[in-house]
């Protein structure tokens, strides 16, 4: 009978008011804050908070391929760099491209190239760099979030803008946007992305344990999730050009 | 194949889905014919070659004593590997792994470890110190499409087929027995990979119609019928809710037929 007392020993993580380690509610997002054009140098810039989460994309092109062999006749490449900075997580990470930053690269950009017209700039590269600089659970969906917003800001022509957001299991409850402890302790993360205006799932994962019936509740929270966070991308990209604005005014 | 020819074999494929038939004459939710073999290495701790209509792989699994991670102190260690082999197809290249392979590594792997199949609390010698690891190495002999589902099937295969040298702890020190053991396992997760052309689902993508899908997902099932894992990947397509919910229920039919191959009641 080891488990049992070893469970009990473990922190609660959503207690009898079903209130969560960070004092939010079951559907509610962690608090999130979004800023467009921060970087000079990048056509398009973003960046998010997202809880503890901090991450930054830079959007450079469509510019000539490098290498060159990659170009495509009929469409822009998306290149995508989702990569980790070694003092962003508890333990320093190498800054060597793991195993996991190579897929999450991949899903990234397979999540994003539904939403961008790539076939508007044949032979071309829009290079798209997301660097994690403080990771606190949910970085896929939060650099999902912010690198479709710096591909607006580069002004390159999309179908919509992609927001993403997890739900998840958690003792027993389905969760919203997880956090940290929730992630790694959790019973079920599924993290996903959306294009509000096409009802089109951009990206889908999974690992844990669920239910046909709680799958599809949680599928469920977490586009509820998404449609918050669309909200907010589409604020944040117009108070760009409302501060430009005020600029020129003065 | 060139762009063109894409777009030629697009239409063709597209047209036949969407009257519910396919180029190799399945219907849309039909596997191809699987055939496994199990034990076709010797010197491998376990093995298995799966074919998937034309599609092959052999997976080998390697069994010995190592570290384990900092953060489990008292459970052994899974590594998935995948090698997409350059005699498998013209577009595989040597050198060190890429997206594609790293891909496919990880979603068998996220398969076996999030349904808990190894019990590798039962594989650990000396906690901190010594605990057995399990090397699964994916190997893609040839690709004729839907690598994902053959090479779980094949992992998933190789694992059942693992027998583990019996290992004793005499002053802190491993020592190698003589004798065997099988591997404790106490789930089998199978995986159901979807393409969608043209706005159809169909179940196990062979090549060509996975040069022209718009979008692939992925779903692993434990033996109780649960999901496990999901990936969505393959293209630059995406898919509605509906489509996600309608692919989870043909996923646990068809996942639980497949495993009924593996696993007799």
């Amino acid at each position: 009978m080891k488990l049992p007392a070893k469970a009990q020993e473990k922190e609660k993580l959503i207690d009898k008011e079903g209130k969560r380690v960070d004092g939010r509610n079951l559907d509610e997002l962690r608090p999130i804050k979004l800023e467009v054009g921060v970087l000079s140098n990048a056509d398009g810039s973003a960046y998010i908070e997202q809880g503890k989460c901090k991450i930054l994309a830079g959007v450079y092109g469509p510019r000539e391929a490098h290498p060159k062999h990659l170009a495509l006749p009929d469409r822009a490449l998306l290149q995508t760099r989702y990569h980790m900075a070694p003092f962003s997580v508890e333990e320093r990470k190498s800054p060597a491209p793991s195993r996991r930053e190579i897929e999450l690269s991949k899903v990234i950009r397979e999540s994003l190239e539904p939403a961008v017209f790539l076939e508007y700039y044949p032979r071309t590269s829009i290079d798209l760099f997301i660097e994690v600089l403080q990771a606190d659970g949910g970085t896929r969906g939060a650099a999902i979030t912010v690198a479709s917003l710096a591909l607006a800001d580069a002004g390159i022509p999309m179908k919509d803008l992609v927001a993403a957001c997890a739900a998840g299991k958690v003792e027993g409850k389905l969760v919203l946007d997880l956090c940290d402890a929730e992630d790694k302790l959790g019973e079920a993360d599924v993290p996903v992305a959306y294009m509000s205006t096409t009802d089109a799932v951009t990206l889908l994962q999974m690992d844990g344990n669920l239910t046909l019936e709680e799958f599809e509740q949680i599928v469920n929270m977490a586009l509820n999730g998404c449609k918050q966070i669309y909200k907010m991308q589409k604020e944040a990209l117009k108070a760009k050009y409302v501060a430009l604005k005020e600029a020129a005014e003065e | 194949m060139s762009s063109v020819m894409v777009k030629v074999k697009q239409k063709q494929i597209a047209q036949l889905i969407a009257h519910g038939k396919r180029l190799d004459g399945r219907e849309p939710n039909d596997y191809r014919d699987i055939k496994i073999e199990v034990g076709v290495i010797e010197k491998a701790e376990g093995s298995a070659r799966v074919r998937l209509g034309n599609t092959e792989i052999l997976v080998g699994t390697k069994v010995d004593v190592g570290e384990p991670f900092p953060d489990t102190p008292e459970e052994g260690v899974l590594t998935v590997n995948a090698e997409l082999v350059p005699l498998a197809s013209p577009t595989f290249e040597a050198g060190p792994p890429d997206e594609n392979s790293i891909e496919l590594a990880r979603i068998v792997d996220r398969g076996i470890r999030e349904s808990k199949t190894i019990a590798t609390e039962e594989l650990c010698l000396v906690p901190g110190k010594h605990v057995i690891i399990v090397f699964i190495d994916v190997y893609v002999l040839n690709h004729d499409g839907n690598l994902i589902d053959a090479s779980a099937l094949a992992a998933l295969a190789a694992i059942m087929n693992t027998k583990m040298p019996k290992y004793e702890v005499e002053d802190g020190e491993v020592k190698k027995k003589p004798g065997y053991i099988p591997l404790p396992i106490r789930n089998y997760p199978v995986p159901v990979t979807f393409a969608k052309i043209d706005g159809k689902m169909i179940v196990d993508p062979w090549l060509e119609e996975e040069q022209v899908m718009d979008a692939r997902l992925t779903m692993t099932f434990e033996k109780d019928g649960n999901i496990c894992a999901i990936q969505k990947g393959g293209g630059t397509g995406s898919f509605t809710v509906q489509q996600i919910l309608d692919a989870a229920k043909i996923g646990q039919q068809k996942s639980a037929s497949t495993r009924k191959l593996l696993v007799k009641e």
